[in-house]
């Protein structure tokens, strides 16, 4: 058999190879003729198969048959083959192939060689791959060349340490006793990796950490060999820039870290050597910068006086303004480590972090994007976000989602005004409408419900930004919720802030019709819009034909969402149609579902708008309107906000069971119904309070008990006492309960409870439980007044009683004074 | 900790392939053209500092890069090596090499896929670094060369001369390494795309 070709042959004919396929073609010929090699067990060549071999494997072709000849390679007496043996071990094999235990004997042998290189080559190896079972076998051979002089062997062994402890950590031990004189060394390849060892030592268990700040006084070692290496003069073999071993200065800077976080003591030891290479090394140079980086991060972790934190904060802020892109980038990481605990320091750095928001880098941008919304505060908010949105509009995709989240976040935190904050939302769903993250849309339908008072200037904001295009789905969506809740707004033309457009409602059921029928619309935005369209049908007055057209129309969609939305609503056109506008009212003010801060209950009264009730008001819709006209009429003054109570109890009671039944359906968990998904009843207004009313349990579990009960009235045989309720938690709110009872011999039928509180209260009535007092005290009729009371002022109440009793209609006022103290205090 | 260190040229071919890490073979092909996709898309004012790619490791990752001429060195690190400390490795490994084969070019890393092994191992070990001082790792190589010469080296045949390593005082590598003297070197090479 001729002799193998050589490598360098190999090497020569694969890159003559044009193709792939040729290439792999030499590729499987040479590794035939290897293995048959291998096979006949030739010495002579088989170092150089190997070494082939290794080169095919690099170009990614499989190699394993050959880790079998790499350990034969190991095993024999020449140097050439050891190496070349050792190489292929650290390159094919690994833990994982039983194989490997098989190089234990050969290690062992070779750490204790005649030839150092031999030595080190074990070393080296061991090092690299060697498993647990390896380390254990050849732990103490390790040891034992950790303590001998020659510098070349002692720098291996202590990586080889290294390796070890991290594959078999309780032998951390047996190399505490070799490390007591690794730092008196002169070689500093030695000491380099002393350092590494005992870095890793230190890290890895606390009790070795405070052995070596205690006993070894290993901190002042440290200090001592840092100050020979700045001070001493030119050294020509370690010099690099001019700067006296970098490599070797960082290391140490890093386990000085290690040793002075969180302990005083040794922090004190180092805060004069770290001022001092903070100050002394030059900059010009990348080594120089290095160094300075490393001493930065020690000097924030441990703990350094002030003085010197300043001194870090403001190498760090020279760094952002260096030409150097990376030492930029090192010092966007760092400011961004410690914006936690130095944030006023990293605040006067603000400026040129927004400036590296424009650099072409995208690591820059990233760092530059997160270190400023950690810098954005009550203060700066309006001008960072001028920079944000500028930043937003430039930038790469991967970035907006994130950007965007980030910009909610922050104007949610510190927007200055609601018209600002909701101009900022316009404009970040404009901007990079497609990339805001799904759950933006409910936070920001949230957020526009609470801002009542711009309601219009939203809504024809967000006309105008979808009239252009509606291919930005949560921009859609957000626009077509508002345009159906305040649409009656959009048409009227009653925005103060900006100037009013003339919309018809027309127009407006164009758009949402397009939207509707467009093709980029995913079918959620297709729900929000039919939704909208629906809700539409209470605000607008002449266009409720081409609406039931519309969604009758969708009625067969495919869409099964759609198809289903469509039945319900046409439902409620077809039989239900008493009930629309109950249903498609104005939506309360939402809670936010999770809150920060103190919890927001504004309780509205369900109707706040009382005129889009025009189309087909409930029967007994305009009755208590007039009644709460008439209370003021007869009260006077402008102090007294008319109570209407919520419409479902003022229907006639079988339209009211109806809702109340619909209602039950419904999992009511209190959360902001963005998407009215369940059934069709879009008004959840404070469930719990709806139906907690109907029950006599009390409502909260926390209640401040003792509060004496009153008699609010007593007159011709009508007695109406409160008991009242108030909750540890939210002590504003006060609930009365009221129990009305007949002492007569006749019934009072047609009950009616009205009340009246003055402005600075707001009050909320819930359902009766009949309207028929019964005669001699046999029952009463039990209702729940809420009031809200967050100035604590005295409570007063106007009632108003109506009913019918003995064939004539009564109705009586009265002025209720006597509240308990407790109850509002 | 170094993870992988990886150097290819300009189109992706792999020159040097050490990983400190275990990984199936074909993981690591992936890697390497993974990484070149990454690197490649750098352009060359940017900052040498890379969100490491899905394959290897994670979030604690970084590569670092340097760009010579022809080839790309790349160093897959973590966050226990100082950025900055493993942009100057890289410049010292690259003059190590340089001294070791007199004005290095990427053909003597083709041809001596090995030796350039040999050089690593003396600057890295086990991904920690090793000896950062070049001299010692110039000597270190060239007394290990000699033991593998007197006993008739790799190639069973007469050693080549070995050159004396010349003192001399670089002070900063050449971003240009030229490609030398084809004539000279290797005759008859065809190009290999």
């Amino acid at each position: 058999m001729p002799a193998p070709i050589r490598l360098r042959e190999l090497i020569r004919t694969i890159r003559t190879a044009r193709t792939q396929a040729e290439e792999r073609e030499m590729i499987q010929k040479e590794c035939a003729a290897i293995r048959s090699s291998f096979r006949e067990e030739d010495n002579t060549y088989r170092c150089r198969n190997v070494a082939k071999l290794l080169y095919m494997h690099m170009l990614g072709y499989p190699a394993h048959f050959g880790q079998l000849e790499c350990l034969k390679l190991i095993a024999s007496q020449k140097f050439t083959d050891k190496r070349i043996g050792y190489l292929g071990a650290m390159l094919l094999l690994d833990e994982r192939q039983d194989v490997h235990l098989l190089m234990t004997n050969c290690i062992k042998n070779d750490l204790n060689h005649s030839t150092q290189f031999v030595q080190g080559l074990a070393l080296c190896t061991l090092g690299c791959m060697g498993s647990s079972e390896m380390c254990r076998d050849l732990a103490g051979e390790v040891e034992k060349l950790l303590k001998t002089s020659n510098s070349y062997l002692r720098k291996k062994a202590a990586l080889c340490a290294v390796h070890v402890i991290r594959k078999v950590p309780e032998l951390m031990e047996m190399f505490l006793p070799a490390t007591k004189n690794l730092l008196n060394e002169k070689n500093h390849g030695v000491l380099h990796t002393s350092v590494v060892l005992l870095t890793e030592m230190c890290e890895r268990s606390p009790d070795m950490l405070a052995h070596f700040r205690k006993n070894e006084k290993l901190v002042p070692q440290l200090v001592r060999i840092l100050k020979n290496l700045i001070m001493s003069g030119y050294s020509p073999e370690h010099d690099v820039s001019g700067i006296s071993d970098p490599f070797l200065q960082v290391r140490i800077l890093r386990l000085l870290r290690i040793l002075g976080r969180n302990d005083d003591d040794s922090s004190e030891a180092m805060n004069d050597i770290l001022a001092q290479v903070a100050t002394n090394t030059e900059t010009s140079k990348n080594v120089g910068n290095a160094i300075l980086y490393e001493t930065v991060l020690t000097i924030m972790d441990i703990k350094s006086e002030s003085g010197l934190r300043v001194l870090a904060i403001n190498i760090l802020g020279r760094f952002l303004l260096n030409n150097d892109k990376n030492i930029r980038y090192v010092a966007l990481t760092s400011l961004l480590k410690t914006v936690q605990t130095d944030h006023n320091a990293v605040q006067r750095h603000r400026s040129t972090i927004v400036d590296c928001l424009k650099d072409l880098d995208v690591s820059i941008k990233r760092r530059a994007m997160e270190l400023s919304f950690a810098l954005v505060n009550g203060n700066n908010i309006r001008g960072m976000m001028k920079e944000l949105l500028y930043f937003l509009d430039s930038c790469e995709p991967e970035f907006k989602a994130d950007c965007a989240s980030g910009i909610f976040l922050a104007a949610e935190k510190y927007a200055p005004s609601k018209r600002w904050h909701i101009d900022t939302i316009m404009r970040v769903l404009t901007t990079a409408g497609s990339y805001v993250r799904d759950d933006a849309v409910p936070n920001l339908i949230q957020l526009i419900t609470n801002s009542v008072e711009i309601h219009a200037y939203t809504v024809q904001r967000l006309y105008k930004a979808i009239l252009g295009d509606y291919s930005q789905q949560p921009l859609v969506q957000v626009a077509a919720w508002c345009i159906g809740e305040y649409g009656d707004l959009l048409v009227s033309g009653q925005c103060e802030e900006e100037e009013p457009i003339q919309v018809t409602e027309d127009e407006v059921l164009d758009i949402l019709e397009s939207v509707l029928i467009s093709n980029m619309s995913t079918s959620v935005t297709r729900g929000y819009a039919l939704t909208a369209i629906m809700k539409l049908s209470t605000r607008f007055t002449c266009t409720v034909n081409r609406i039931k057209k519309v969604v009758s129309i969708y009625g067969s969609s495919i869409d099964v969402e759609l198809q289903q939305r469509a039945v319900e609503y046409n439902a409620l056109f077809k039989k239900y149609d008493h009930m629309r506008c109950a249903l498609l009212e104005r939506m309360p003010v939402m809670e936010k579902v999770t809150t920060n801060g103190p919890t927001e209950i504004v309780q509205t009264n369900g109707e706040t708008e009382p005129a889009p009730l025009e189309t087909k008001p409930p029967p007994a819709g305009p009755q208590p309107t007039s009644q709460a006209n008439d209370l003021l009429d007869l009260l006077g003054g402008n102090d007294i906000t008319p109570v209407i109570p919520t419409a479902p109890t003022s229907k006639p009671a079988s339209a009211g069971g109806e809702l109340l039944d619909l209602l039950g359906d419904i999992n009511l968990t209190g959360a902001p119904a963005a998407t009215p998904a369940p059934a069709s009843v879009p008004q959840i207004a404070q469930p719990p309070f709806l139906l907690d009313g109907l029950s006599s349990q009390p409502l909260f579990n926390d209640i401040a008990s003792g509060i004496p009960s009153i008699t609010a009235y007593s007159k011709n045989g009508l007695k109406i006492e409160f008991t009242f309720e108030r909750s540890n938690t939210n002590p504003s709110v006060t609930v009365i309960t009221i129990q009305a009872s007949n002492s007569t011999e006749l019934d009072m039928t047609d009950f009616v409870f009205q009340a009246a509180v003055p402005k600075t209260f707001q009050l909320q009535l819930l359902s009766p439980s009949s309207s028929v007092v019964p005669a001699f005290n046999t029952g009463t009729i039990t209702q729940v007044i809420k009031v809200l009371n967050p100035q604590k002022q005295q409570l007063r109440m106007r009632i108003k009683l109506t009913y019918n009793h003995k064939g004539s209609a009564m109705q009586d006022l009265a002025e209720v004074n006597n509240f308990p103290p407790q109850s509002w205090q | 900790m170094i993870q992988a260190i990886l150097v290819f040229n300009n189109h992706g071919k792999p020159r040097l392939v050490r990983f400190y890490q275990h990984f199936p073979e074909e993981i690591q092909q992936q890697i390497v053209r993974e990484t070149f996709h990454l690197v490649l898309k750098r352009d060359d004012n940017i900052c040498n500092f890379l969100e490491g790619g899905s394959l290897i490791g994670g979030s604690d990752y970084k590569l670092i890069y340097r760009h010579y001429a022809t080839l790309y060195f790349v160093f897959c690190v973590d966050s226990s090596e100082s950025e900055l400390g493993i942009l100057d490795l890289i410049q010292v490994f690259v003059e190590t090499l340089d001294k070791c084969f007199e004005n290095v070019c990427e053909l003597d890393l083709i041809f001596h896929m090995d030796k350039v092994h040999y050089i690593l191992q003396e600057v890295v070990m086990g991904g920690m670094v090793l000896e950062t001082n070049m001299n010692e790792i110039v000597a270190q190589i060239e007394a290990q060369n000699r033991l593998e010469k007197s006993e008739g080296g790799l190639s069973a045949a007469p050693a080549r001369a070995v050159s004396a390593v010349k003192n001399i005082n670089l002070p900063e590598i050449p971003r240009n390494i030229n490609i030398g003297d084809l004539n000279i070197k290797v005759p008859n090479l065809s190009q290999f795309v």
